[in-house]
């Protein structure tokens, strides 16, 4: 198991690295962490011209604060993320989520922006910024364009990048305080890819009902699926066992899960079910218990 | 902007273990193998070469990463350390000497790459809880022990440290 | 005391944990080594049609393209133990017949540029209907495999003791039920590696290799490759990165890298990847079981019929079909029924062939049998812990000779489960599971009690064989291993021999073996471990495989050791003028055991024996070595009844389980795990520990997780490490060890293979959980692995079998 020979650029700086990605974008690879890459290249599913390394590319690793944003630089760790204390306060959903991607060394290594424009369908990154309203910043020698995630994942795998695009930045809105989160996953083993997970955010109003509901499943769709019929059954809702039936009937309604080895379609889509209320039932508590109200579900 | 050819190789400068290797590598050398073969450090294992089995993991520049997911070209100017090393880092005696009281290796294949992660671990954090242990190790199969003796023994390793905490140890980065 | 028993840690550490150890990919030892990449088939089943090799020879740095058209002008079909006209070669010669069988082996001057030319290797393949699941194998329609066979089935016996028709005539009811067993794949971390050499002066193959025995398998080779063995010299580093089997057996990499070495005129490398290991090394054996077994009104169970179905693959490869004949001997397993009837079947599949692997035939036979007893408690309303204690062979009847010809040597079961059932404190846990249901939780407890063979006789695999053609051939017995010990001139001692281990740490506890004969301390022992075939002691029986260390292996150190000692005292008796049996090996030095300053050190002794051959007394050799070959004679060739004593001691495992099953999800959580273990005397219960929780792990995984999946058309779907899954620490849950010793009344060391008892007991204890768990949902376990896609799909199977009063999930 050993790739296919490339060539190897190593631009120092972005423009380097543009101009690179301008002249051999289409036959060559971003290399980033390498997490999801070198699998590929090693059991030469992949075998691209060239290697465009982008880890000389300092300035890309970055957390930024400003005027309601965080601006996540791709280059960053997904690691350094996980651990940033800042991430953690304001953004809890992706505190809970990192921790499922892979394993401590997979995660000293990936990248943010390696694993958005990876794009597996199962993903927590990609699930969970786009739960959040993330905004991919896409530069290339021409300029720099935005594109909503909810927009830019297009198929299994395939994102709305250009060959000679870099993504250089994925830039989330900071959430409102007393939002309620979740992140649940189910995978067999510790690290594994998810079979099915799902990122929800809600509010609730001082009758404890729900606002602002997102609602994301992953593993049962060819990109992260938001749950729009979901959100709209729940918004102006309390949480209870009824709405919990009714919720999990509609999502498991609204997937169209392919079987592979780790289970059926049937199984997956059931899953997506289970899984969808264990996260609103869990992001519904907390989002009382950030308005201070006390919550027996 | 460096450009090394698909057919050509080039000289890297690895420094191993405090140590400077120049090696010819091509760009497509995986840096275990590099380490294995153009090293001559054949402690770092490989077990699998896609990232799942974690024998292969060494310190990049204090962090544990997978060697099999790194070409030799990128390790350039980077500090790697790997088991050979081990026994000069502040906490490679206790973390060694941890392993063989608890039985904590077998075949000792994927022994050099979990000692590896252990080590950043302890760098990292001497008073890790035990979930915490089981998490990190949760990056290496072993088919040998059953795992328990190794948290066993990476705890008994952090409690050594920590006891002759004081010394320096290897502060993590992270490398770009 | 001595330092056998003691939870000594290991020699075996230092290098391991300084990256000094030495394994098969670590050596470079001819000059000129270049490296291999097989091309391997991409189809299950198709004729190759041609093979053009000229692209890949022309790129630059590649040296030879071997095909097997080209190997085979060299080879032999490897013979097999059961004759059957389905010859098999390291390498397909004109089909192939699962996805992943060697077709061309490219040899460059390194890995890269082998596997560059690989691509450029044309094969033109004619494909084939496929067939991979056994059952749909033994159908008339079924695609045929081997040309020179008129079906797939390629063995078949029964077997029948006492009288089992009776038996069920005798049977308040009687249990039927269809189990099937995963393939399942050892994946030790470290893959096959091979070096080979051929020496065309000399005429002789020169294989390094981390093959491990046993060393059958060496004739086996050497007539593959139409040599006598001396021409065929193998050679095992001192460590090898695990097994559990999987590198046991027909190794056929050492055989083609021999040719392509021959046919390259160089040295070859060849080291597996993961997904070759995977796809194509060896595997455990899949079976479908059908069990019927009759119990009466109070639980005893009266008899057993069991038809056994095993997939060996696309080819029966020595020592296969031995899977079906491991537990033979052990078919009635703890319980002390007469009467049994076994029918036992092999067929061919595209699939990978199998081979040995940890527990080698246990978990097939223990799923069913630990199910059967658990499912007779719940139709009778019995409690299970009963049913399984009260027909249980009893403490007072060891040893005690089973139907089918097993000779358990010593144990005391009850005590065992007794053990097992307060330590998981079954009383409290059923009351709590009571609780827990009316509460709509799923707790379930799940036992399993086992037998554990160890150290096998080499006898057993004749069974495959009716008694006529058994009448025919050389008779095939004992489990012999050879341990010689030497003392140098400088007083140091050095032993060898030829267990080849894994990891299991056989040079310590071989050296506290030598410590304890020679009153010196372990450390002081230089233990050579790895093979050498043309230097090694080794008989066929060597190697490391059946938990064969601690029943024999050590024993044959134990005597070498012991020899050794007698000369040494009969030179210090001689020297000092006492009697020998005054005397006493201690601390380095013979002395009188009343007078300890009347001394004379092992230094002197050993300089005596080599320098000094006058000085010993009259008659004594010069020099200080002893080599033993130790065999245990209850390790008989098969009677002509077809009864057979498969292994020379068997352990005891009584497992306790608590799970929860999450009936929403399928998710099974272990809470709680006991083992208690009857392997005789500990030799070292540090290593045992250790092994233990190794095999339980293994257990575990092929309860839980672990199997290797094919789609219709033969393709593995799980090739990889990401879908292959091994437990890892996140999933392995709390274990409470516990121990009884019984120690083997056979054996000088009286200690008995504890390594593999727990990879036959986990997932049957785990099912038995699993089906006590969702009892009130009416939920039948009887596959593997129980990941929760698969509890889940049993729990919806239910209900539409019983669209019953409760709904879940
Ligand atoms: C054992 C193991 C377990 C894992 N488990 C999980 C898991 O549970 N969940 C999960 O989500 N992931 C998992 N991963 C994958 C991991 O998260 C990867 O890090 C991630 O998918 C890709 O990030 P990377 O930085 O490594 O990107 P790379 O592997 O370097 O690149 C991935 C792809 O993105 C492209 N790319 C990368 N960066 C850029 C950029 N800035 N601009 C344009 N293109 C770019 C590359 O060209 C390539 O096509 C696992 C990996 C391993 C080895
Ligand atoms: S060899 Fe690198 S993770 Fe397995
Ligand atoms: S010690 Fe053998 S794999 Fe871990």
């Amino acid at each position: 198991m050993k790739p296919s020979s490339f060539d190897y650029y190593r631009p120092d700086n972005l423009e380097e690295a543009l101009a690179a990605l301008a002249e051999h974008g289409s036959d060559g690879k971003v290399l980033a962490g390498g997490q999801s890459l070198v699998p590929m290249l090693n059991m030469r599913l992949s075998a691209p011209a060239c290697l465009i390394d982008i880890n000389g590319l300092t300035e890309l690793n970055y957390l930024r604060w400003s005027e309601g944003w965080l601006h996540i630089g791709a280059l960053t760790r997904q690691r350094v993320l996980e651990l940033d204390p800042h991430v953690r306060q304001r953004f809890p959903l992706l505190a809970e989520a990192l921790p499922w991607i892979g394993h401590v060394q997979t995660r000293n290594r990936g990248t943010v922006g390696g694993s958005v424009v990876h794009a597996d369908p199962t993903a927590e990154l990609p699930l969970c910024l786009q739960a959040l309203a993330g905004v991919a910043v896409l530069t290339s020698a021409q300029g720099q364009r935005e594109v909503p995630l909810d927009s830019f994942f297009l198929t299994y795998m395939t994102t709305d990048l250009g060959p000679d695009e870099l993504l250089t930045e994925v830039k989330v809105p900071i959430p409102a305080t007393h939002q309620g989160w979740a992140f649940v996953e189910f995978s067999q083993r510790r690290g594994d890819f998810a079979l099915v997970d799902v990122a929800c955010l809600l509010q609730t109003d001082h009758h404890g009902r729900m606002t602002d509901v997102r609602l994301l499943v992953g593993g049962v769709d060819g990109v992260p699926l938001p749950l729009a019929e979901a959100e709209q059954l729940l918004t102006g809702e309390c949480w209870g066992a009824s709405l919990q039936a009714e919720l999990q009937q509609l999502v498991a309604a609204s997937v169209e899960p392919e079987a592979d080895v780790h289970g059926s379609a049937e199984y997956k889509r059931h899953l997506a079910g289970v899984m969808a209320c264990r996260a609103v039932q869990q992001a519904y508590r907390r989002a009382q218990d950030r308005r201070g109200v006390a919550c027996n579900t | 902007m460096q450009h090394v050819g698909a057919d050509a190789r080039v000289r890297v400068n690895l420094c191993v273990n405090g140590e400077s290797h120049a090696v010819w590598v091509e760009p497509r050398t995986l840096l275990c193998d590099a380490l294995r073969d153009a090293c001559g450090l054949t402690g770092t294992h490989v077990g699998c070469e896609h990232g799942v089995c974690g024998a292969c993991t060494v310190l990049l520049d204090g962090v544990a990463v997978r060697s099999c997911l790194l070409f030799a070209v990128q390790a350039s100017g980077a500090e790697v350390w790997t088991v050979e090393g081990l026994a000069d880092l502040p906490q490679g005696p206790a973390l060694q000497q941890a392993f063989h009281e608890h039985h904590a290796l077998q075949c000792g294949f994927c022994t050099p790459g979990v000692l590896m992660s252990a080590a950043e671990l302890l760098a990292r954090n001497p008073e890790v809880p035990e979930e915490e242990v089981v998490d990190v190790l949760s990056g290496h199969l072993c088919r040998c022990t059953g795992y328990t003796s190794i948290v066993q023994a990476v705890q008994s390793a952090a409690a050594t440290v920590r006891e002759s905490r004081g010394g320096d140890t290897v502060e993590p980065r992270n490398s770009v | 005391m001595g330092y056998l028993g003691q939870p000594l840690a290991r020699l075996e550490d230092a290098r391991l944990t300084s990256g000094q150890g030495r394994f098969i990919d670590d050596l470079r030892p001819l000059p000129n080594l270049h490296h291999a990449a097989i091309l391997r088939s991409p189809y299950a089943h198709a004729r190759i049609r041609s093979i053009r090799c000229d692209q890949a020879l022309a790129l630059p740095g590649v040296r030879a393209v071997v095909t097997g058209a080209d190997a085979a002008r060299w080879l032999k079909p490897f013979p097999v133990g059961v004759k059957v006209a389905a010859p098999y070669y390291p390498i397909a010669v004109d089909k192939v017949r699962y996805a992943g069988e060697p077709v061309a082996v490219v040899v460059a001057d390194s890995r890269y540029t082998a596997e560059d030319a690989l691509a450029s290797i044309v094969v033109e393949y004619e494909p084939l209907p496929v067939v991979v699941d056994p059952e749909l194998a033994l159908s008339p329609e079924a695609p045929r495999l081997h040309e020179g066979l008129d079906s797939n089935l390629v063995h078949q016996r029964t077997f029948s003791y006492g009288d089992a028709a009776r038996a069920f005539t005798e049977a308040d009811v009687v249990i039927r039920h269809r189990f099937t067993f995963p393939k399942v794949h050892a994946t030790p971390l470290e893959t096959y590696g091979v070096i080979a050499h051929y020496q065309s002066s000399e005429d002789t193959y020169t294989v390094w290799s981390n093959f491990h025995g046993p060393f059958t398998l060496h004739s086996v080779m050497a007539a593959a490759l139409q040599v006598p063995g001396n021409r065929l010299r193998v050679l095992v580093p001192q460590d090898v990165g695990g097994s559990y089997g999987n590198k046991s057996g027909v190794y056929p990499y050492m055989v083609l890298m021999a040719v392509v070495s021959r046919l390259a005129k160089v040295p070859v490398k060849w080291v597996e990847d993961r997904q070759e290991h995977l796809l194509a090394s060896s595997t455990g054996t899949d079976r479908v079981t059908w069990i019927e077994a009759g119990f009466r009104r109070d639980g005893t169970l009266t008899g057993l019929r069991m038809r056994y179905i095993d997939n060996v693959g696309a080819y029966l490869r020595a020592p296969e079909p031995a899977c079906l004949y491991r537990m033979h001997a052990a078919l009635t397993g703890p319980y002390r029924v007469r009467d049994v009837e076994v029918e036992a079947l092999a067929v061919v599949t595209n699939k990978c062939p199998t081979g040995l692997i940890r527990g080698y035939g246990g978990p097939q036979h223990c799923f069913p049998l630990e199910r059967v007893m658990q499912m007779a408690a719940q139709e009778l309303g019995l409690d299970a812990a009963e049913v399984v204690r009260r027909n249980l062979i009893r403490a007072c009847e060891f040893p005690y000779t089973t139907p089918s010809g097993g000779v358990y040597d010593s144990g005391d079961y009850e005590q065992a489960l007794a053990r097992a059932l307060e330590r998981i404190d079954y009383a409290g846990w059923r009351q709590r599971q009571a609780e827990a249901r009316a509460a709509g939780r799923y707790l379930g407890i799940g036992l399993a009690c086992v037998v554990e063979p160890s150290g096998s006789n080499m006898g057993y695999i004749a069974l495959a064989q009716t008694p006529a053609e058994r009448e025919r051939g050389l008779p095939k017995s004992g489990c012999a291993e050879a341990a010689s010990v030497t003392v140098d001139p400088t007083g140091s001692v050095c032993v060898r021999f030829s267990t080849v281990p894994t990891g299991q740490g056989h040079e310590t506890v071989a050296a506290q073996v030598v410590a304890d004969a020679l009153g010196i301390a372990p450390a002081a022992v230089r233990v050579i471990t790895g093979m050498d075939s043309w230097t090694q002691p080794w008989t066929v029986a060597s190697g490391s495989y059946s938990s064969r260390f601690a029943p024999i292996g050590a024993n044959a150190v134990y005597r070498a050791a012991h020899q050794v000692r007698e000369k040494l005292l009969q030179m210090a008796a001689h020297a000092l003028g006492v009697p020998a049996d005054a005397l006493e090996l201690r601390g380095g030095y013979a002395q009188v055991r009343e007078q300890p300053d009347r001394r004379v050190s092992l230094q002197r002794l050993a300089g005596m024996a080599h320098w000094h051959p006058a000085g010993l007394p009259a008659g004594m050799e010069p020099g200080v070595s002893a080599t033993a070959f130790f065999n245990l004679p209850t390790a008989q060739a098969p009677a002509a009844d077809d009864t057979v004593n498969g292994s020379v001691t068997y352990g005891f495992v009584a497992d306790a389980v608590l799970v929860e099953v999450d009936p929403e999800t399928g998710r099974v959580q272990v809470l709680d795990y006991v083992t208690v273990h009857d392997a005789g005397r500990l030799l070292n219960p540090l290593l045992a520990e250790g092994q233990i929780r190794g095999g339980l792990a293994c257990g575990l995984g092929q309860a839980l997780y672990e199997e290797l999946v094919y789609d219709a058309t033969g393709q593995l779907l799980t090739g990889s490490f990401m879908d292959y899954l091994c437990p890892t620490s996140a999933e392995l849950p709390p274990v409470q060890l516990d121990h009884i010793e019984s120690p083997s009344p056979l054996t000088p060391l009286g200690a008995k293979g504890l390594g593999e008892g727990n990879v036959m007991s986990a997932p049957a204890a785990l099912a038995n959980a699993v089906a006590d768990a969702l009892e009130p949902l009416h939920v039948v376990i009887d596959k593997l692995p129980l990941t929760p896609a698969a509890v889940w799909q049993a729990i919806q199977a239910a209900k539409q079998r019983q669209p019953v009063e409760e709904r879940v999930g």
